[in-house]
């Protein structure tokens, strides 16, 4: 048999992560981003937000081009489903953020990856949201997230992928933990 | 040879080299010093193991068993190896190891100030002030109870305690008890606080699951066999994160028995998500509980693996009883995301969350931006200045008892060519003036 050395490689430039994660400990300072949203009513429950610029590196930082997002409610709410709802964005970026990380991890570990699925689900009961009961939260009551992963690795491995990924996930940081939000009117 | 120095600069003096701290680290070093003839003086803020003596719980016991506690030259002669010391046998045995060695110590000599003055360190005490060549830091890594900022919101009327003031169940009213953190401490407090009768809520963030006993012998019989605690600090990927690696979750008994979340839930103890927030009198829980307990129970798996690939190769295998495997720790379907502090239920809460070193007296350009100190093995930013007993200093094992001998070997060696090489550009100096 002819063992040949394969290159792994997930598509994450984990030598640029670590240069930035030695650079930053020494500049601690600009480490320090700010992430930024619009956001426009424009009819009903339709929205469209946008996302340009952020802070970033003690300087201000563009993304290449200027993303947009609708949102809206479904049908069954009286809506025109011009988007995906409010609270499925956060399961988007909850499972974004959190197959990112996966794909970071893999290639530090020196893991192949050949596919990432995650699905995602939420509890959620409206009469919270639509003043029924009070003592009903209006957020999600769980999330549940199902991997299936395809690696040159383990069953344990694997899970330790998973496991790492959500200790370095910011919005799983974001959803697990409380955030103090200020919201003033101009 | 060293008590007449010792009588000779009762109040301070001139002296080659200061040892701050005279529990095992600190005479360890002196020993190690006295071997080389290096002048020294070992000042220490109380008596000799002074935080064994006053800054422990009733019930504690070392985590590591008694064959394991060892200091240069000196080990343990008792009759029960597999045992674990409770606090007053430790101030015993550290008390002996002192008298062994005769370490030339300075009781009740709190050092309130470190500074450099020329090529030499100026150490000011509460009974006078030293010159010296060099100083080792050997006050410990449990200085002051790191406790969150968001403790200042707890409200007024619940009882808070550290493990430092922390003694037995008497202390505290009948109500129920919020222990925060899931190292052994927390658990170990968890657990005796529960069967004192009160009801407990663990709040548990990222931990390290060890069985006492696997396959027959003592965990740290194993950690020790591997090579695992001889890891050094040079060796590992990320240092700064084995540095911050939570203490496994153990206890010392006289059963030998392990304690983790598991029990503690059968038993009847709530496990929550780690504390990360006191809004509006509410305690706020973080719903990371089970990725934290599933980290730890495929670090314990990898743990597990390493030790039982080591016995194959080294043929203790044969010896010992068959690998084992433990239950998934058990998390409940929807742990609690708050606490009502304010309800009457909870009487206390108790910081389980570490301890930092205080080095508010260290006047010395060699701490970091978040006041750690920065060193490179022990070997301090700034020359002739020395540091032991961190977690994971030199070696996984830096913070144990048994750590201390390696360590100072290093760290004595390299001092004593400091002291060699800073004489010979005196004299050089002096020559040259």
């Amino acid at each position: 048999m002819k063992l040949t050395a394969v290159k792994v490689d997930n598509g994450v430039n984990v030598e640029a992560l670590l240069g930035a994660r030695q650079a930053l400990t020494e500049a601690p300072e600009a480490a320090r981003f700010k992430w930024r949203a619009t956001c426009s009513w424009i009819n009903g429950t339709h929205s469209r937000s946008m996302v340009r610029g952020y802070f970033g590196l003690g300087a201000e930082q563009s993304h290449k081009t200027e993303f947009s997002y609708d949102a809206d409610h479904p049908e069954i709410f009286a809506s025109e489903d011009k988007g995906a709802t409010p609270v499925e964005y956060v399961l988007v970026g909850l499972a974004s953020c959190l197959t990112a990380g996966v794909a970071a991890v893999a290639q530090h570990r020196s893991i192949q990856l050949r596919s990432v699925k995650a699905t995602l689900e939420a509890g959620m009961d409206i009469q919270g949201i639509l003043g029924i009961d009070s003592e009903v939260r209006n957020g999600f009551d769980g999330i549940k997230i199902v991997f299936e992963i395809d690696a040159d690795a383990s069953k344990e491995e694997i899970a330790a992928l998973v496991a790492q990924s959500q200790r370095r996930s910011a919005v799983f940081d974001i959803v697990t933990n409380p955030t103090h939000v200020a919201v003033e009117v101009r | 040879m060293i008590r007449v120095a010792q009588r000779r600069y009762p109040l301070g003096g001139t002296v080659d080299v200061v040892v701050i701290g005279a529990g095992h680290a600190g005479l360890a070093m002196s020993r190690c010093l006295s071997q080389s003839s290096i002048d020294h003086v070992v000042l220490e803020r109380g008596e000799i193991a002074n935080s064994w003596r006053h800054e422990r719980w009733d019930s504690l016991r070392l985590l590591t068993p008694n064959w394991q506690s060892r200091l240069p030259g000196y080990c343990y002669s008792g009759a029960d190896p597999h045992g674990y010391m409770t606090a007053p046998e430790v101030v015993e045995f550290i008390e002996a190891f002192a008298r062994t060695i005769d370490a030339p110590v300075r009781t009740g000599t709190t050092v309130t100030s470190v500074s450099a003055v020329d090529d030499r360190h100026r150490v000011v005490t509460n009974h006078g002030q030293w010159r010296c060549r060099a100083v080792v830091i050997a006050s410990g890594a449990h200085n002051i109870p790191a406790v969150p900022p968001f403790a200042a919101a707890l409200p007024q009327s619940l009882q808070t305690l550290t493990p430092k003031d922390y003694r037995n169940p008497g202390q505290l009213d009948d109500r129920g008890v919020l222990v925060v953190g899931a190292s052994a401490t927390g658990l170990q407090l968890a657990d005796e606080i529960h069967r004192s009768g009160r009801h407990v809520t663990l709040a548990v963030g990222e931990h390290i699951r060890m069985p006492r006993v696997y396959r027959g012998l003592d965990i740290q019989w194993w950690l020790e066999a591997v090579g695992i605690l001889d890891e050094r600090y040079d060796q590992v990927d990320d240092i700064v994160r084995a540095r911050r690696v939570p203490s496994p979750q153990l206890i010392g008994t006289p059963q030998r028995s392990t304690l983790d979340l598991n029990m503690l839930s059968e038993r009847g103890v709530d496990i929550v998500g780690r504390l990360v927030g006191v809004n509006d009198g509410k305690a706020q829980f973080s719903g990371s509980l089970p990725n934290h307990c599933a980290m730890a129970d495929l670090k314990l798996g990898r743990l597990l693996k390493t030790i039982d690939a080591w016995a194959e190769q080294s043929g203790k295998s044969s010896e010992v009883t068959a690998p084992e495997r433990f239950a998934p720790t058990f998390v409940a379907e929807a742990p609690p995301l708050s606490l009502d502090l304010t309800s009457g239920r909870i009487g206390t809460v108790i910081w389980a969350t570490g301890f930092r070193p205080d080095y508010g007296w260290l006047h010395v350009p060699a701490l970091d931006h978040k006041g750690g100190l920065r060193h490179d093995g022990g070997i301090v930013a700034v020359p002739g200045l020395y540091v032991l007993g961190l977690n994971f200093m030199r070696r996984r094992k830096s913070s144990f008892m048994h750590g201390a001998e390696d360590d100072v070997r290093d760290l004595g060696a390299h001092l004593a060519t400091y002291l060699r090489d800073s004489a010979y550009r005196r004299t050089l100096r002096a020559a040259a003036g």
